[in-house]
C-alpha cells in the first residue's frame, strides 16, 4: 500500500480538495458517491449539533459547552475510516463523535446537560467516556489497543487530542508505549493551533507536531484538517498499518480554532480576529460542499434536505433530552463501586431524609 | 502442604490466575527476564511468554493508564509499579481515571485493574524509595486498597483483587517477601474488606497493618509476659475498612492502639481512631494510641531509618500507655 511517510521538518499538508481555482480537486481511491454523501451527512450533523448546542447553552438548556465548529472534517473523515469494532477515545472536542456511531442526539445533549441519560455505555458504541483532563486518555487507548493485540483481535483504537495535549506527559508515555508495543493505535491530533489562549508557538519548539512521531519510531503524517477527504485517506492508511501489525501512526491534522475554546471563553483578549475571519471563510464544511458541487454529486436540493434532516434531529434530540425525568438521587452514591460500600445505605438515607423533610 | 514465601505466594496467585483466565496478564518495569526488582515474577516469562508477562518502558502513567484501557474492554490486567514511591507519577491515572470511570459512565464501565506495588523501610533505600503511601489512596471513592501481611493473606487477597470489578491498589511490604508459611495448593480467596484477628486478647486491641502486624505480634508476646493480654487485628483491606471487626474487638478489650509504618500524623491510624471513638466511645478506658513513623522523610543512614520507623518496642510502649491510663495495671 501507499505509505504516508514524510520528511521530518516538512510543513507540507496532504490534501485532496482543491480550491476551485489554481489547486485542482483530487479523488480518494475506493470512495464512491454514496461514501462522499455519507461523509457530507456526518459533517452536516456535527455542524448542526455544534451550532444548536451553542444556542442551547445561551438559552440555559445545556451547560458549559466545548465548541468544535470547523473541526467536523477531522472528526467525520477519521471516524469514517474506522470499523464499528474499532474504539474511539474522544476528548471533549469530539463530544458528539458518537453520533457517527448511531448514538442518539439526546444522549450527547444529556451529557452536556449533566443528566444521567447522557452516560452512554462505551461498550455499546465502542466510544470511550470523555476524559476532560488533557491527554489522559492516550494511555487508555494504547492499553486497549495492546489488549486487542493480546487477544488476537483485528481492531484498533484511535485517540483524539489537541495540539496542547502533546505537551502532556501522558501523551508522551502513551505514544511511546504504543510505539514500543506495536499497538494498533492511531494518535489523531487536531492541531487547531490554540490551547485555550496558548498558541502553538508557546506550546512547543518543534517544527511541526508530526515531527514528534520520529522520537517514537512511528510514522507522522501531516494533513489539512479542513479537508475531510485527506483526513479520511490518511486515517485509512493508519488503520491499515494498525491492522497489519505495523503499530501506531501519528496524524497531525492542521486546522484553526475559529470559535472560542468553550462557551465560557472570550478569545478576543488573545486571538487575531482578522485571522479568525480568514479561517472562517475557508471553513471545512463549505469547502467540502463546494467540492461535491464541482464533482456534480451534491445538488442544492440534497444539501437542503440534509441540513433539514440534521435540524430535525437536533429539534427532537433536545426535546427528548428535556423530557428525561429527574435523576434518582441514589445515583449520587451508587456508581462509585461495583457493589455499594458500607457507607452507602446511611449516606443515601441521610440524603433522602434531607429531601423529604 | 508446600511452604511458600510471601514472594512466592504473590507469584502463585498471579500464575494461577493467568492459567485460569487468558484475560489476566501482567505488565511492568523489569518484570520479564529479570523477574521484577523484588524477584516476584521470576520464572513467569518462561511459562507465559513475553506478551502476557510484558516489560514496559519506564512509564508509570502509561503502565497504569494502559492497564485501564485493557480493563475497560473486559480484561483483568495486573500492573506493577516498581516502588510505591513512584505511584506519584501515575497519580492522575489512578485518582482521576481508574477511580472515576465507573462513576462517570453511570456504573456501566468497569475497571477490573489491579495495581501491585511494594515499599517500606528496613534496608535503607532512602527518602524516595522507602515510603508507605497507602493513606493517600484510602480517601479516594472508587478505589479499593489492600495491604496484606502474610503469605496466605497476600495470595488470597491478590486473587480477590484480580477478580474484583473495581480498581485495587495492592500494597506489598518489601521486608515481608521472605516470610514463609505452609499453604494449600489451591488458593482460598480472601474477601476484600474482611479483617483478620491474628491473636485473641482481653486487655488491648492493636490494629496493625503491613510489617507492623508482625511487630505488634512480637509486642503482644512481650506484653503477655507482663500480664497484659493483647488482641491483634489486621484489617488487611484499608478501603473498604472492616469497621465492625475493629469495633467489636475494642468493645471487648476497651483499649486500642493503631500501628502502621507510615507517618503517624495525618495517617491511616487517625481514621481508625476516629471510627473507634465514634462507635465505641463508651467502651473506651483510655485514649486511642497511635504508632507510626516520625514526621520526616526517611533518612538514608540505617541507624536513623531504624529510629524513624516504628518497631515492636514502640507498639509495646503504646500498649503499656493504654493499660496504665486507668490505673488498673
Amino acid at each position: 500500500m501507499a505509505q504516508t511517510l514524510r520528511v521530518p521538518g516538512s510543513h507540507e499538508l496532504r490534501r485532496v480538495i482543491g480550491d476551485g481555482e489554481a489547486i485542482p480537486d483530487g479523488e480518494v481511491e475506493g470512495l464512491e458517491e454514496r461514501d462522499l454523501l455519507e461523509l457530507y451527512r456526518s459533517m452536516v450533523l456535527l455542524r448542526t449539533y455544534d451550532e444548536r448546542s451553542v444556542v442551547f447553552h445561551r438559552q440555559g438548556r445545556v451547560g458549559t459547552y466545548a465548541i468544535f465548529w470547523n473541526h467536523e472534517a477531522m472528526q467525520a473523515g477519521s471516524a469514517y475510516a474506522l470499523e464499528r469494532g474499532d474504539w474511539i477515545f474522544p476528548s471533549y472536542r469530539e463530544s458528539a463523535i458518537g453520533l457517527l456511531r448511531g448514538m442518539p442526539v439526546s444522549t450527547v445533549l444529556s451529557w452536556w446537560r449533566g443528566h444521567p441519560s447522557g452516560w452512554w455505555n462505551p461498550l455499546d458504541y465502542n466510544v470511550a467516556s470523555i476524559c476532560v483532563p488533557i491527554g489522559t486518555h492516550v494511555p487508555h487507548a494504547a492499553g486497549l489497543a495492546w489488549g486487542k493485540k493480546l487477544r488476537g483481535e483485528s481492531g484498533c483504537a484511535i485517540a483524539y487530542f489537541g495540539d496542547g495535549a502533546t505537551s502532556e506527559g501522558s501523551f508522551h508515555e502513551g505514544a511511546n508505549f504504543a510505539g514500543v508495543m506495536r499497538a494498533p493505535l492511531i494518535l489523531f491530533c487536531n492541531n487547531n493551533q490554540w490551547a485555550i489562549s496558548t498558541p502553538l508557538a508557546a506550546q512547543t519548539a518543534a517544527e511541526t507536531l508530526a515531527d514528534k512521531a520520529v522520537g517514537y519510531g512511528i510514522p507522522g503524517v501531516r494533513v489539512d484538517g479542513g479537508d475531510v477527504l485527506a483526513v479520511f485517506e490518511a486515517t485509512r492508511e493508519a488503520v491499515a498499518r494498525a491492522r497489519a501489525g505495523d503499530g501506531p501512526t501519528f496524524i497531525e491534522a492542521v486546522s484553526y480554532r475559529t470559535a472560542p475554546h468553550a462557551t465560557a471563553d472570550d478569545p478576543r483578549a488573545y486571538i487575531d480576529l482578522e485571522r479568525v475571519e480568514e479561517e472562517k471563510a475557508r471553513e471545512c464544511l463549505g469547502r467540502y460542499e463546494a467540492y461535491l458541487q464541482r464533482a456534480g454529486v451534491l445538488s442544492d436540493e440534497l444539501a437542503e434536505a440534509t441540513r433539514a434532516e440534521a435540524a430535525e434531529a437536533l429539534r427532537s434530540g433536545i426535546a427528548a433530552a428535556e423530557a428525561e425525568p429527574p435523576a434518582d438521587v441514589a445515583l449520587l452514591f451508587e456508581h462509585a463501586y461495583a457493589a455499594p460500600p458500607a457507607s452507602f445505605a446511611a449516606e443515601l438515607a441521610e440524603l433522602r431524609e434531607l429531601l423529604d423533610g | 502442604m508446600p511452604e511458600l514465601s510471601y514472594r512466592e505466594a504473590v507469584r502463585d496467585a498471579l500464575s494461577q490466575a493467568m492459567r485460569n483466565d487468558e484475560d489476566v496478564f501482567i505488565m511492568g518495569e523489569d518484570i520479564a527476564e529479570m523477574g521484577g526488582s523484588m524477584g516476584v515474577t521470576q520464572g513467569m516469562l518462561e511459562e507465559f511468554g513475553p506478551d502476557r508477562v510484558r516489560n514496559t518502558p519506564i512509564s508509570e502513567m502509561a503502565i497504569v493508564g494502559s492497564g485501564i484501557g485493557a480493563a475497560i474492554q473486559g480484561m483483568r490486567p495486573v500492573v506493577e509499579v516498581m516502588y510505591e514511591d513512584f505511584l506519584t507519577i501515575s497519580m492522575e491515572q489512578i485518582v482521576n481515571q481508574a477511580a472515576k470511570h465507573r462513576y462517570m459512565s453511570g456504573g456501566q464501565l468497569k475497571v477490573p485493574l489491579t495495581i501491585r506495588t511494594q515499599g517500606g523501610a528496613g534496608w535503607s533505600p532512602g527518602a524516595q524509595h522507602a515510603q508507605q503511601v497507602e493513606a493517600w489512596f484510602v480517601g479516594v471513592p472508587g478505589l479499593k486498597v489492600v495491604f496484606a501481611s502474610t503469605p496466605s493473606d497476600v495470595r488470597g487477597l491478590l486473587w480477590s483483587a484480580i477478580y474484583d470489578d473495581n480498581p485495587v491498589i495492592f500494597f506489598e511490604h518489601r521486608t515481608l517477601y521472605g516470610l514463609k508459611e505452609e499453604l494449600a495448593e489451591e488458593i482460598e480467596p480472601i474477601p476484600i474488606g474482611q479483617a483478620r484477628v491474628h491473636r485473641q486478647g482481653e486487655d488491648v486491641t492493636v490494629v496493625a497493618t503491613g510489617r507492623l502486624v508482625h511487630e505488634a505480634l512480637a509486642a503482644a508476646e512481650e506484653a503477655g509476659q507482663q500480664g497484659v493480654s493483647v488482641e491483634v487485628v489486621d484489617p488487611r483491606t484499608l478501603q473498604p475498612l472492616d469497621e465492625d471487626a475493629i469495633v467489636a474487638s475494642v468493645k471487648k478489650t476497651n483499649r486500642c492502639v493503631v500501628a502502621h509504618e507510615a507517618v503517624t500524623r495525618m495517617g491511616f491510624g487517625a481514621e481508625v481512631a476516629a471510627v473507634v471513638q465514634h462507635q465505641a466511645f463508651d467502651w473506651l478506658d483510655a485514649p486511642v494510641e497511635r504508632v507510626g513513623a516520625k514526621f520526616t522523610p526517611l533518612p538514608f543512614a540505617p541507624v536513623m531509618e531504624e529510629y524513624v520507623v516504628p518497631h515492636a518496642t514502640d507498639v509495646l510502649e503504646a500498649i503499656q500507655k493504654t493499660v496504665q491510663r486507668d490505673g488498673s495495671s
